[in-house]
């Protein structure tokens, strides 16, 4: 079974939620990243997801464009962050990691061998955002034969016929963008994720996860009551370059905002105590 | 045509992020009911003669012909029409299409101004807001047309990302429509992006090229030996040559941005440099990417060229060989607009004279009863300001 799927049905037996990490590989350098992965998994998180550096990153706000650009100058490359993987199931067999990025840098590498080299160094699942699910039918097959799930968005504009070509075609779990707008804007409305989850549930039983506008504990903790998972990437990636000079306090940073998330949204969604036998 | 999925060939196609494909769904579906509405034509047809000024003339550059020895020049007359640029005829034709789906905001991203300008005066006719994208380089270098975009009433937001040329504005743009996208109208400039918009813009622009057809049988007598126009995203060049696709006789040619020449790794020639495919600003297509697929910096001295892709649909021609895609150098350019505005009395913009350039290139090896129409995609004034640089002259 692939981590991701393991993972879940974990989750669902413990009757908690999946909080899932966004951070950019490479930012501030590449030697970094593994420490901080490992950092993320201590303060809880369930999936990581690991940010792909692109020049030009369409779908992102300024954070994590910036964070694109401090590591693309330290010279982070897509074969870097096939290694980075290698070297973190050294230690970590367990949680499942999903890159996320743009289609270009694995255009260059060829679908084929992308596929391949991302399931041999333990990659469970690749998002890529600039690929609706009409343009996947070459690279998503090669994933899925690779064991490596293909992950796809679902939007707030994404129409009921849409979705359920999608959900048909999704894998790992569904990315639910809870806003129009790119990563780190705007607030979230957490009964407006509801609204929009809720017909979706009817579509799949593949997780239903959200992300864009989580920001700390308060609004991991309402996502949660309404999601299967949290994923948090602007308010992750802020501590980065808060800190980009002096990286060895990222991961104390990083541990501090995810432990927040974590405690809140287990919190959240603990069975009622009272209920419990005793 | 390109297919269901708007693809030519392996190019194109609609590689954007989720929450624009409803967006994109809604504009192809607007479009395919009115590209052949004749309604819609005919309001096209009148805002093009009676705003824009068409038809435009095909005007024989005589002196110029017989300077360089060899075929007969003809210039495509763009630079006539209103706001100075083929630009204006794919705005114009998106204006209408934004306004039957009713949304009250455009935005567009601009190189040289020129598209900018033309949607910032589609937007100020009909009564639109307007803010359009526009890299921090280029707004230095093309200080005439962001003063004449506000003029208009819109707004132009300076890009500092990434190499702060046309294609973070493009970035930016998307970025934006993303963000508005229920009540916004994005009005791309060029023949790439997401399907339909390589569709749609060339559909608006190949007027020039039924005209100039028209033109060269009434004027020559004949169909010409070829056509030259310059390409950046290629939206002049290919509302030049669709037209004359199918006639086998004349040749094509599209002039990239040679910029210190294509050898020197310094320059925005996708097509003619042979790099490779790869996927940007959704779509497929040739792009200048480095080994790792990040998107190569350009250099141009023309900010309207200075771009790492091209449209998919010249990506076909390229590979079918109908069109001969070559690059012409800055100085190279730089000649010819010198030559045409002495000889001639016309100043070309700096992208027309890529496609200048090139003519005077092959004009001497044809005969004087050849003939060679070069499409003269827009006038020089924005551009007044960067040869003077170049002659030590500061305003
Ligand atoms: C006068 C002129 N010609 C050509 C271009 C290049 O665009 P395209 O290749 O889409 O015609 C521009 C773009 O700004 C322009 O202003």
């Amino acid at each position: 079974m692939n981590r991701i799927d393991q993972r879940f049905s974990e989750l669902k037996q413990q009757g908690r939620r999946a909080l899932i990490p966004f951070i950019t590989a490479g930012d501030p350098a590449p030697r970094y990243t593994v420490g901080f992965m490992h950092a993320l998994v201590e303060a809880g998180a369930d999936v990581i997801e690991l940010g792909v550096p692109f020049s030009d990153p369409m779908a992102d706000g300024p954070v994590i464009q910036k964070a694109c650009e401090r590591a693309l100058a330290a010279g982070t490359r897509l074969v870097d962050l096939l290694d980075m993987v290698a070297e973190f199931r050294r230690t970590d067999s367990a949680t499942p990691v999903v890159l996320m990025g743009y289609l270009n840098p694995i255009e260059r590498i060829g679908y084929e061998a992308f596929a391949r080299r991302a399931a041999e160094v333990g990659v469970d699942g690749v998002l890529t955002v600039d690929m609706p699910p009409e343009e996947a039918d070459e690279l998503a097959p090669l994933l899925k034969a690779n064991g490596v799930a293909a992950i796809f968005l679902v939007a707030p504009t994404t129409s009921r016929q849409r979705a359920a070509a999608i959900c048909a075609q999704g894998d790992g779990y569904l990315y639910y963008v809870s806003l129009k707008g790119v990563t780190g804007s705007a607030t979230l409305n957490a009964e407006d994720v509801a609204e929009h989850l809720a017909p979706l549930r009817e579509l799949t039983d593949l997780p239903l996860c959200v992300g864009f506008g989580i920001r700390d504990g308060a609004t991991a903790a309402e996502v949660a009551r309404v999601a299967d998972g949290v994923i948090a990437g602007s308010a992750l990636v802020n501590r980065i370059a808060d800190n980009a000079t002096t990286p060895e306090a990222v991961p104390g940073a990083l541990k501090a905002v995810l432990g927040d998330m974590r405690r809140a949204m287990d919190a959240a969604t603990a069975p009622d105590l009272a209920d419990a036998p005793r | 045509m390109p297919d269901a999925r708007g693809r030519f060939g392996p190019y194109g196609g609609r590689f954007v992020s989720e929450t624009l494909s409803f967006a994109l769904e809604d504009l192809e579906e607007i479009y395919a009911s009115l590209r052949d509405d004749p309604a819609f034509q005919a309001e096209f047809d009148h805002d093009l003669t009676h705003y824009v000024g068409r038809p435009s003339p095909l005007y024989h550059a005589e002196r110029w012909s017989n300077a360089l020895g060899g075929a007969q020049i003809w210039l495509k007359r763009e630079d006539l029409n209103h706001t100075g640029a083929h630009k204006v005829n794919n705005t114009i034709g998106q204006a209408l299409l934004a306004k039957k789906s009713g949304k009250p905001r455009v935005i567009a991203e601009t190189g040289a101004g020129q598209h900018g300008v033309a949607t910032a005066t589609v937007a100020a006719r009909l009564g639109l807001e307007c803010d359009v994208y526009m890299g921090a380089t280029d707004v230095e270098r093309q200080k005439l047309n962001v003063y004449r975009m506000r003029l208009l009433g819109a707004r132009v937001i300076p890009v500092e990302s990434g190499t702060r040329t046309l294609k973070d504005a493009m970035n930016e743009a998307l970025r934006d429509w993303v963000t508005n996208v229920d009540d916004t109208f994005y009005i791309i400039g060029t023949v790439a992006g997401p399907h339909p918009y390589p569709l749609l813009v060339r559909d608006f622009n190949a007027v020039v090229g039924r005209e100039a057809r028209r033109q060269s049988l009434e004027q020559i007598g004949r169909l010409p030996d070829a056509l030259v126009a310059c390409v950046g995203g290629g939206s002049n060049a290919l509302g030049l040559f669709y037209p004359f696709v199918e006639d086998e006789g004349v040749a094509m040619y599209g002039v990239e941005a040679g910029g210190d020449g294509v050898a020197t790794g310094r320059h925005a020639a996708p097509l003619s440099s042979g790099a490779p495919r790869g996927v940007l600003h959704g779509n497929r297509t040739y792009l200048m990417s480095d080994d790792a697929g990040q998107v190569a910096d350009t250099h141009s001295i023309s900010a309207g060229l200075d771009y790492p892709g091209v449209g998919p649909e010249h990506a076909l021609w390229k590979d079918v060989g109908r069109v001969n895609y070559v690059a012409a150098n800055d100085d190279a350019v730089l000649e010819a607009f010198r030559e045409l505005t002495h000889m001639e009395g016309i100043m070309p913009a700096l992208e027309s004279a890529h496609a200048l350039a090139q003519a005077k290139v092959m004009a001497p090896t044809m005969r004087p009863d050849q003939h060679i129409v070069v499409n003269l995609s827009g006038r020089g004034d924005k551009d007044i300001m960067t040869v003077a640089k170049l002659d030590g002259i500061e305003f």
